[in-house]
């Protein structure tokens, strides 16, 4: 046994190696894609989620579009918010426009006590499943199913279903405003809003466009179309179409006088401070007991 | 031996109680509520208005369309109002509400019980009595009989077939009206073959119809081209696809109509209702309908006014203590119904009423375990077992290379499935998903 077998098995297959590098390396230089280097600088400051909320397939197609973009006013990372905007911004030596936070609403508040079942639904938890079959186990068709698509949907782990009212509450700190839940929704029931100074915020919690003697009959706090609220609304920011109104939340001044009008309390108010009557009422009931 | 069709199928407990019963007619409702949608294709436009009195058999909806059908007046009466009513599934659909007011009819119409043979009438008009008269498929699948019958250009059809299969479990409306209504069916095939000019026409029976296929036998010997043949029981030989491989042996290729290998199908039900059209004037307001269930002690079947409330039915048997679940149709192919104050329309077949322990599924669910049950039953030749992953994880496209839209929606996948997977449901979403997919790419 000599070693020039080893000696030879080195040499050729060293070589082989040298030989092999030089033709990937002229190959690389002749194929070579160029890349704008601040793709990846926009990536890196981009949340990294992949959520599909800003409308690119992934935080680096929209890192893509956000480079390659003569303007970038009309893009936006809803998870990131406008901190990232701004930082993006930066990499391009742009600036951002700042968008004001969107957050998901969940506008039914159909509860069982509200809202009486008529049917037992016995097949598989999906929502967009039991749509395909049937209206919904209440009297209300346009109201949430509460069998959680939107919950299973959610990266954030920012909406769950109440196990008391059945109905998806949405998690005020992890929402990313991504719109994965409303996209979900197949009655349409979720949408985005503006997040509100200091997260106040009113919407009508209803999407039933039944007439009112209808909506009522299946549930208690429906949206009846009476128009209190489009005539309250100093601001005119309440249009009513198909028997429900609808609040603009760019109009809305947060003045509450619509809540205050509602017969059915269809109208939610979120984050408000208790108004001076209630809390006298609550200071009352705090000294009997 | 017996024919039947080759590919899958199941054997579910037939439980045919009211098969020995004769069509009762149903004493009229007080008020009728027609759908404006009671087939398949374009709703039909209404052309009555509040207030306006009308008799039976008066068009109150025009077919607004090619693939759509008339709708006439069951009753007499006066329109009450057009309104969003409830339908089977519980969503509010256009409907006109009619409040009956004595049992007049159109005076054109012949309600003499005898039997009329009258053939010159050329191809062409009997279709166009067929339309005029709003009949639909009365199988279930309420596709406008009209539109079958008018043979595309290029195309030829060789040989009628007659769906006498009724292999749905509990329901006996079809065995019922053979027995009751031989020669008029025999007549209103004759009718058919004559709009689609074929000279051979084939009734399939399965075989625990004995009575049927006897009684349609020696009718039909008197007439020329009419063949009975008795079929192996085997659900659901009454899938038109189904019945054509088992008569004349023939395969229907994926995605196309029976018409691609020259045959027809039409129900036994649709037959009668033809020679009700053409020869008696008469347009399709009543059907046979079925009313059944385990713990009935009277299931039967009723002959009834297109409108009236399912419950009106369910009052005359009388429903058991027991009864959790009401579905409209057969057990396989029929659908929960929300709330018995629905109306009969065109398409229902039976009502049936089941006790707590059958109408609920299992809560519990195992996993699939590739045991390959769903795909030896699947009479389609598809693989449930892959179509409901695909449908839970939205693979679209996929699904529509697995041939997704082939499935009848029989349901064989989900009765023998020993895991209880909701098979049927996801796949029948997946169609949808499918469908809307399809129709994109078309804009």
């Amino acid at each position: 046994m000599s070693y020039s077998i080893i000696v030879y098995t080195v040499l050729m297959l060293s070589t082989l190696g040298v030989l092999l590098a030089v033709i990937l390396y002229f190959v690389a230089q002749k194929f070579k894609v160029y890349e704008d280097p601040r793709i990846d600088e926009v990536e890196a400051v981009l949340p990294g989620v992949n959520c599909g909320g800003c409308g690119y397939p992934g935080c680096r197609g929209f890192a893509e579009a956000f480079v390659n973009a003569d303007d970038i006013s009309t893009l936006y990372c809803p998870v990131g918010g406008n901190d990232t905007s701004v930082a993006a911004a930066t990499v391009l030596g742009k600036v951002a426009v700042e968008q004001a936070p969107m957050i998901a609403v969940v506008r039914c508040s159909g509860s069982p006590d509200h809202r009486a079942k008529t049917s037992n639904y016995n097949g598989a938890s999906s929502c967009k499943l039991a749509t395909s079959l049937y209206a919904g186990d209440t009297g209300c068709q346009y109201g949430c199913l509460g069998l959680g698509d939107c919950v299973a949907v959610c990266n954030f782990d920012a909406i769950h279903i109440d196990e008391e009212t059945g109905l998806p509450v949405v998690d005020e700190d992890k929402c990313t405003a991504c719109g994965a839940c409303i996209t979900a929704c197949p009655k349409s029931i979720i949408e985005l809003r503006k997040k509100g100074p200091k997260g106040k915020r009113i919407f009508v919690s209803c999407v039933n466009k039944d007439k009112g003697g209808v909506a009522k009959k299946s549930c208690e706090v429906a949206c009846i179309g009476c128009g209190k609220c489009v005539k309250a609304c100093p601001f005119d920011a309440i249009v009513l179409e198909n028997f429900l109104a609808y609040i603009d939340y760019d109009k809305c001044k947060l003045c509450r006088k619509c809540v205050e009008v509602c017969p059915t309390g269809s109208i939610l108010e979120l984050n408000f401070p208790l108004r001076k009557e209630k809390v006298e009422e609550v200071k009352q009931t705090e000294k009997t007991e | 031996m017996l024919k039947t069709f080759r590919k899958g199928g199941v054997h579910p407990l037939a439980n045919k109680f009211s098969a020995k019963k004769p069509v009762e007619i149903l004493p009229l409702p007080q008020q009728v509520t027609i759908p404006i949608s009671q087939h398949i294709g374009a709703p039909a436009t209404p052309v009555v208005a509040k207030g306006d009195k009308v008799l039976v058999g008066q068009v109150i909806a025009k077919s607004s369309g090619f693939v759509s059908a008339n709708i006439h007046s069951s009753v007499s009466g006066t329109v009450e109002s057009i309104i969003p009513a409830l339908d089977s599934s519980g969503y509010q659909k256009s409907a006109i509400v009619i409040s009956v007011e004595g049992d007049e009819w159109l005076p054109e119409i012949d309600r003499e019980d005898i039997l009329k043979k009258d053939f010159s009438l050329s191809a062409e008009a009997i279709i166009a009595k067929i339309n005029e008269a709003g009949i639909v498929g009365l199988g279930g699948a309420t596709f406008p009989s009209h539109v079958k019958l008018s043979v595309p250009k290029g195309k030829k059809a060789d040989v009628l077939i007659i769906n006498g299969v009724e292999c749905e479990p509990y329901l006996t409306s079809d065995h019922r009206l053979m027995l009751e209504k031989g020669d008029e069916i025999m007549v209103g095939i004759l009718l058919l073959m004559k709009a689609l000019g074929v000279e051979r026409a084939l009734v399939g029976i399965e075989n625990n119809k004995p009575d049927a296929i006897a009684n349609l036998r020696q009718k039909a010997s008197n007439y020329k081209g009419i063949e009975v043949h008795a079929l192996k029981v085997k659900y659901p030989q009454g899938g038109e696809k189904q019945l054509i491989k088992a008569l004349i042996n023939r395969e229907v290729p994926s995605g196309n109509l029976p018409i691609e290998v020259g045959a027809v199908v039409h129900n036994v039900g649709t037959a009668f209702a033809v020679y009700e059209a053409v020869q008696k004037n008469k347009p399709l307001v009543e059907r046979i309908v079925t009313v059944t269930g385990k713990n009935l002690e009277n299931a039967t079947n009723f002959s009834v006014r297109i409108g009236t409330p399912i419950s009106n039915l369910i009052n005359m048997v009388g429903m058991p203590e027991c009864t959790t679940k009401i579905v409209n149709g057969g057990p396989m192919m029929g659908k929960a119904l929300l709330s018995p104050n629905v109306p009969v329309t065109k398409g229902t077949s039976g009502v049936i009423l089941f006790p707590e322990n059958d109408s609920k599924r299992p809560a519990e669910q195992p996993s699939c375990i590739r045991c390959g049950k769903c795909v030896s039953a699947c009479p389609m030749g598809l693989e449930p077992y892959l179509l409901i992953r695909l449908s839970q994880r939205n693979m679209v496209e996929r699904m529509e290379q697995e041939r997704i839209l082939d499935c009848m929606e029989c349901g064989s996948c989900s009765f023998v499935c020993p895991a209880n997977l909701p098979l049927l449901d996801f796949i029948r979403l997946g169609k949808t998903d499918v469908g809307a997919m399809i129709r994109a790419r078309k804009k």
